[in-house]
Formats: C-alpha cells, sequence, structure tokens
C-alpha cells in the first residue's frame, strides 16, 4: 500500500503530461478476464441441463389465454361482495399479513435481544443465531405445509406460518438496531441514578422503536406477497382461487385476480415507503 | 396558515390538522416563558391498530387456543425432520445441481436484460420524463407479481421442467434488480460525466468512460444478492412443477416421509448458507 502511495507521490511530483498520465492508468484487464471467464463457464455447465423443449400446442393456447384474460378482466368477480370474489380476497390476504407480521414482530424481540453480541456472551449469541439462520432457510411454503397438519387448510394456517417466518428476517434486522444502541446513553442516565426500568424507558425504548417499526412495515410488504402464493398449498388469501381458475383456464377470472393483485400491492409498497420515510427522518 | 398568523403565534410555520381538534398543552416555565407541547399520537395509533387486530383475526378465524392444543403435532414432525434419513442423500443431489443451475442462468440472463433498462429508467441519465415514468411503471408492475405464480403460468407454458423455472426465476430477478440500479444509478456523481462531455466527447463515450465504472460494482453486487436469493426461491418453485427441490419436497410431504424431508432441508440449509457466506464475501469486497 505505501509503495502504491510513493509511486503516486512520485508520479505527481514529475508533472506527467496528460498523454503520460493516460498510459499509466490503472489497467485491470486480467481482473475483468476472470470474471468474464467465471461467469460464462457458469452459465455452460448451468445451460447444459436447462433444456428448452419448446413450446407446447398447449402452452401457446395458455398465453394467449392469460393475455385475453389480462384484458377483458370479469368485472363481476372483480368489484364483487361475496366471500368468492376479489375485494374479500385481498382483505383476507391483508388480514393474513397484518396478523402474521404483527406475531412475528412480537415473536422477534426476545430472538434478536438473544442474539445480540453485545448483550448475551458470545457462545450463546451464535447459538441463536444458527437457529435464526435455520428458520430463514426453510422455505415459507415448507413451513405452510408443516403447520397445515396443525390448523388444517385455512387463513389460520396462513397467519401462522407468516408469524414464524417472519422471525428470521425480522430479528435479523433487529439485532443490527441493537448493535448499534448508543451506550452513551445508558451511562448518562446511570450518572443521574436512574433504576434499570428507567434505564430501558428511557434509554432504550426511544432508540429501538423506529427501527423495529420500519423493519415490521417492511416485512409487512414482503409478507403481502407471500400470503398471496401461500394459497398455493391451501393456507389461504387470494392465491388458491388464482391458481385453480389457471388450472381449470377461467381466463377472464385469471385476469380479474391478477388486477386485484397488482393494485393492492402497488398500493401497499407505496405507502409503506412513505411512512419508512418518515420514519427515517424522525417524524411521525 | 392564515389562521396561525392571525393568532399571532408565528412560531410555529404550520399547524398540522391533527393538532388543530386536539389542542396541544400550554406549560408555562418557571422563567414565565409559555411553551406548547403537542398531544401524542401514540394513543391513536395503538387504538388503531388494535381495531385492526380485531378485524383481522375475525377475517382469518385465528385460532390461538386450538393451536396450543395441537402444538404437539408440530413437534412430532419436527422431531422427524431433525432426524434426517442420510441414506435419501443421493437422491437430492440431482434435483439440487438442477435448483442451482436454474438459479445460475436465471440470475445472468435476467441481470443481463436489467442493466439496460435501469438505465433508461434513471432520471439523471435518461432526461425524457415519461419514458422513465413508463419504465418504472412496468418494473412495478412486474415486481408484483409473485414469483411462484409466474412459476405457475411458466409450467403450464413451456410444460414442466427446469426451463419452466429458469424463465420466472429471470423474469423476478429483472424486476428486482432493475429498481435497485436504478435507484443507484441515480446517486452517482455525474460531474466526471459532464467533464467528459465538455472535453468534446459524445454521449456514449462519455457515460461509458465516466458512468460504467461508477455503476459496474454496484450491479455486481445487486446481482450477487439477488442470486441469493433465487437459490432460496427456486427451491420451492418446483412445487408447482417448475424442476428443481420443490419436486423432492412436494414428494416428501405426499408420501409423509419426514425424515427423507429433513434431509432435503439439510442439504438446502448447508447450500444457502456455504451460497450466502460466499456472496456476503464478494459482496464486501465489492464495495
Amino acid at each position: 500500500m505505501s509503495e502504491k502511495l510513493k509511486k503516486i507521490e512520485q508520479s505527481l511530483d514529475e508533472k506527467l503530461t496528460a498523454a503520460e498520465m493516460y498510459a499509466s492508468r490503472p489497467r485491470k484487464w486480467l481482473l475483468y478476464l476472470i470474471v468474464v471467464l467465471i461467469i460464462v463457464s457458469l452459465v455452460t455447465w448451468s445451460a447444459s441441463d436447462v433444456n428448452f423443449t419448446g413450446v407446447t400446442t398447449v402452452g401457446s393456447e395458455v398465453a394467449k389465454g392469460v393475455f385475453y384474460g389480462i384484458f377483458n378482466p370479469d368485472m363481476k368477480l372483480l368489484f364483487g361482495t361475496t366471500e368468492t370474489d376479489v375485494p374479500y380476497l385481498l382483505l383476507q390476504t391483508i388480514a393474513i399479513a397484518v396478523l402474521g407480521t404483527l406475531f412475528g414482530g412480537i415473536l422477534a424481540i426476545p430472538f434478536a435481544f438473544l442474539a445480540a453480541e453485545n448483550i448475551m456472551p458470545k457462545p450463546v449469541a451464535y447459538l441463536f443465531r444458527i437457529l435464526i439462520l435455520l428458520i430463514r432457510t426453510i422455505p415459507s411454503l415448507v413451513w405452510a405445509l408443516m403447520w397445515i397438519r396443525v390448523t388444517g387448510p385455512g387463513a389460520q394456517c396462513g397467519v401462522i406460518t407468516q408469524s414464524v417466518c417472519s422471525i428470521g428476517m425480522i430479528s435479523k434486522m433487529y439485532i443490527t438496531a441493537i448493535e448499534n444502541l448508543d451506550t452513551k446513553i445508558l451511562e448518562s442516565l446511570d450518572a443521574m441514578g436512574c433504576t434499570p426500568f428507567q434505564k430501558i424507558r428511557y434509554g432504550v425504548i426511544p432508540q429501538l422503536t423506529a427501527s423495529f417499526i420500519s423493519t415490521m412495515i417492511y416485512r409487512f410488504d414482503i409478507n403481502l406477497k407471500d400470503a398471496t402464493t401461500l394459497g398455493i398449498v391451501g393456507a389461504g388469501g387470494i392465491g388458491a382461487s388464482l391458481v385453480q381458475c389457471l388450472n381449470s383456464r377461467r381466463w377472464a377470472m385469471v385476469g380479474s385476480f391478477i388486477w386485484g393483485l397488482m393494485v393492492l400491492v402497488m398500493i401497499i409498497e407505496l405507502i409503506s415507503t412513505k411512512i419508512r420515510k418518515k420514519l427515517a427522518h424522525g417524524e411521525y | 396558515m392564515d389562521k396561525v398568523e392571525k393568532t399571532g403565534k408565528d412560531t410555529e410555520l404550520k399547524v398540522k390538522f391533527f393538532d388543530r381538534i386536539f389542542k396541544p398543552q400550554v406549560i408555562t416555565l418557571p422563567n414565565g416563558n409559555i411553551v406548547e407541547r403537542p398531544r401524542s399520537r401514540t394513543p391513536f395509533i395503538l387504538l388503531l391498530l388494535i381495531l385492526v387486530v380485531f378485524w383481522a383475526i375475525r377475517m382469518t378465524g385465528f385460532d390461538m387456543a386450538m393451536i396450543i392444543k395441537r402444538f404437539s403435532k408440530l413437534l412430532d414432525l419436527l422431531k422427524k425432520i431433525f432426524a434426517p434419513n442420510w441414506s435419501f442423500f443421493p437422491k437430492v443431489i440431482k434435483p439440487l445441481l438442477d435448483t442451482i443451475k436454474m438459479s445460475i442462468l436465471g440470475t445472468v440472463i435476467g441481470c443481463a436484460c436489467a442493466l439496460p433498462v435501469a438505465i433508461l429508467s434513471s432520471s439523471n441519465i435518461n432526461k425524457n420524463a415519461v419514458t422513465v415514468t413508463i419504465f418504472r411503471f412496468i418494473l412495478g408492475l412486474i415486481r408484483t407479481l409473485p414469483t411462484l405464480i409466474l412459476a405457475q403460468v411458466c409450467a403450464l407454458i413451456f410444460s414442466l421442467g427446469t426451463f419452466a423455472g429458469t424463465v420466472a426465476i429471470s423474469i423476478f430477478t429483472f424486476g428486482v434488480v432493475s429498481k435497485m440500479l436504478f435507484e443507484s444509478i441515480e446517486t452517482i456523481d455525474m460531474g466526471p460525466f459532464e467533464a467528459m462531455e465538455a472535453l468534446g466527447a459524445n454521449k456514449f463515450q462519455a457515460f461509458w468512460s465516466a458512468c460504467i465504472p461508477q455503476i459496474l460494482p454496484v450491479y455486481l453486487s445487486h446481482s450477487l444478492y439477488c442470486f441469493e436469493m433465487n437459490v432460496r426461491a427456486s427451491a420451492i418453485l418446483g412445487y408447482v412443477g417448475a424442476g428443481g427441490l420443490g419436486i423432492t419436497i412436494n414428494e416428501r410431504v405426499g408420501w409423509r416421509d419426514y425424515n427423507g424431508l429433513g434431509m432435503v432441508l439439510l442439504t438446502l440449509f448447508v447450500v444457502v448458507v456455504a451460497i450466502e457466506f460466499l456472496s456476503s464475501y464478494l459482496r464486501k469486497k465489492l464495495s
């Protein structure tokens, strides 16, 4: 490093002309070559097993059907009010995501404190980190398949699945917030003679709430998208009806479900980004 | 605004709607100064939250007592999963490799398509506001589609197998990487670009040598991050028939062979952790 600095200083002293400086520009072609080679070899290796068998005759019909459905959605289904119509299913999806995120966010608090390195001894913290990683790696669909044995099919299964799944990511983000705690505030509260309860109330909670809430809103965003797919295994929400209609080729209904889904996710994303921006800038 | 000026409180620039209904608490300090303390919003937010939770519980029919009563069933399952059937391992390798291959190819294709679109939809490079809005809207629409639904549609179109999964992953990657990338492109320093233009370079030359070196590390880092997500996501794509580990998972669950499922999940866990470790190491090097 110091040699490099010396070289740079030397070149500055020499007052090179522009052409000389250009000639001595850093060359990274070897690095680029290696990166490109690695990517190309990976792609050829993986392309060997992914073979394109062509669009099946049914396939082109499906593609046409989906496009037809998107441009001609079933209006009665899209704005109906019974339990099988789009608005009700969307509300149910939102309800699943709300409960899942809330329970997940609450369950994640003890996990996060137990896995924070600045609070717990290192072995305990690492143990809980591995546990969190384990929860995170099991796909949500598999969790749903396991919980369905407990709760039976229905929206309830979606709620409990999401509560467990959310723990992984939420506690990971909580941990960063906890490890960034400003301990000087706690020390000054100590110097003022505060009790431990007062220290937590005025020193810890105000520092953490904003980032915790922000994390939960972010996860709510993800859970909402997830809740739409959990329906595939029978865990409630809009996914089940969408897949049923896809398989039974009712394109107009597929179109209306897709429209409902798109509009819902976009609105929620807009709102959540807005709230999180406000939280980050310290307003309420 | 007018009301504030009339009452003579010009210290406050804007009185919020909330504070007009619930008048702020007035405190007289020992030195005679009067300060105002706005009422806390927390009780109202909490009330709203409680109402929403009650509505959600009614909507989903959530029943805690039933879950606690039948919780032992899950423990039985977990016991079997944590006792993996090691002899099943050879049968996991092939679908596992399929999953990895699917995510590699999907990530590369998706990222390759994402770069030009991201450049076109970042407002500091493309000055045409209309096209920027159109591109962003389309990207937003693509991102709303869940991967599993995409995979289901692809599996119906391209017949069952890894190709359908690759297409689904490419589309998903395209949406995510484009969004992350145009957000980063908008934060790059445009000074060098202007300097090159002032020196007489044309737009493309200036872009190539002033912007690309700034974008490239971010682009690679986003791609790696997305690859990480894709490995995890593609593991379940097989559930709807798009190839990979999901088929095996579906099969094991169908046969109630939870020891075999445990083996599948264990290998997935090891692979995901290894890839996450590698990618976070590389991303640290890039930044």
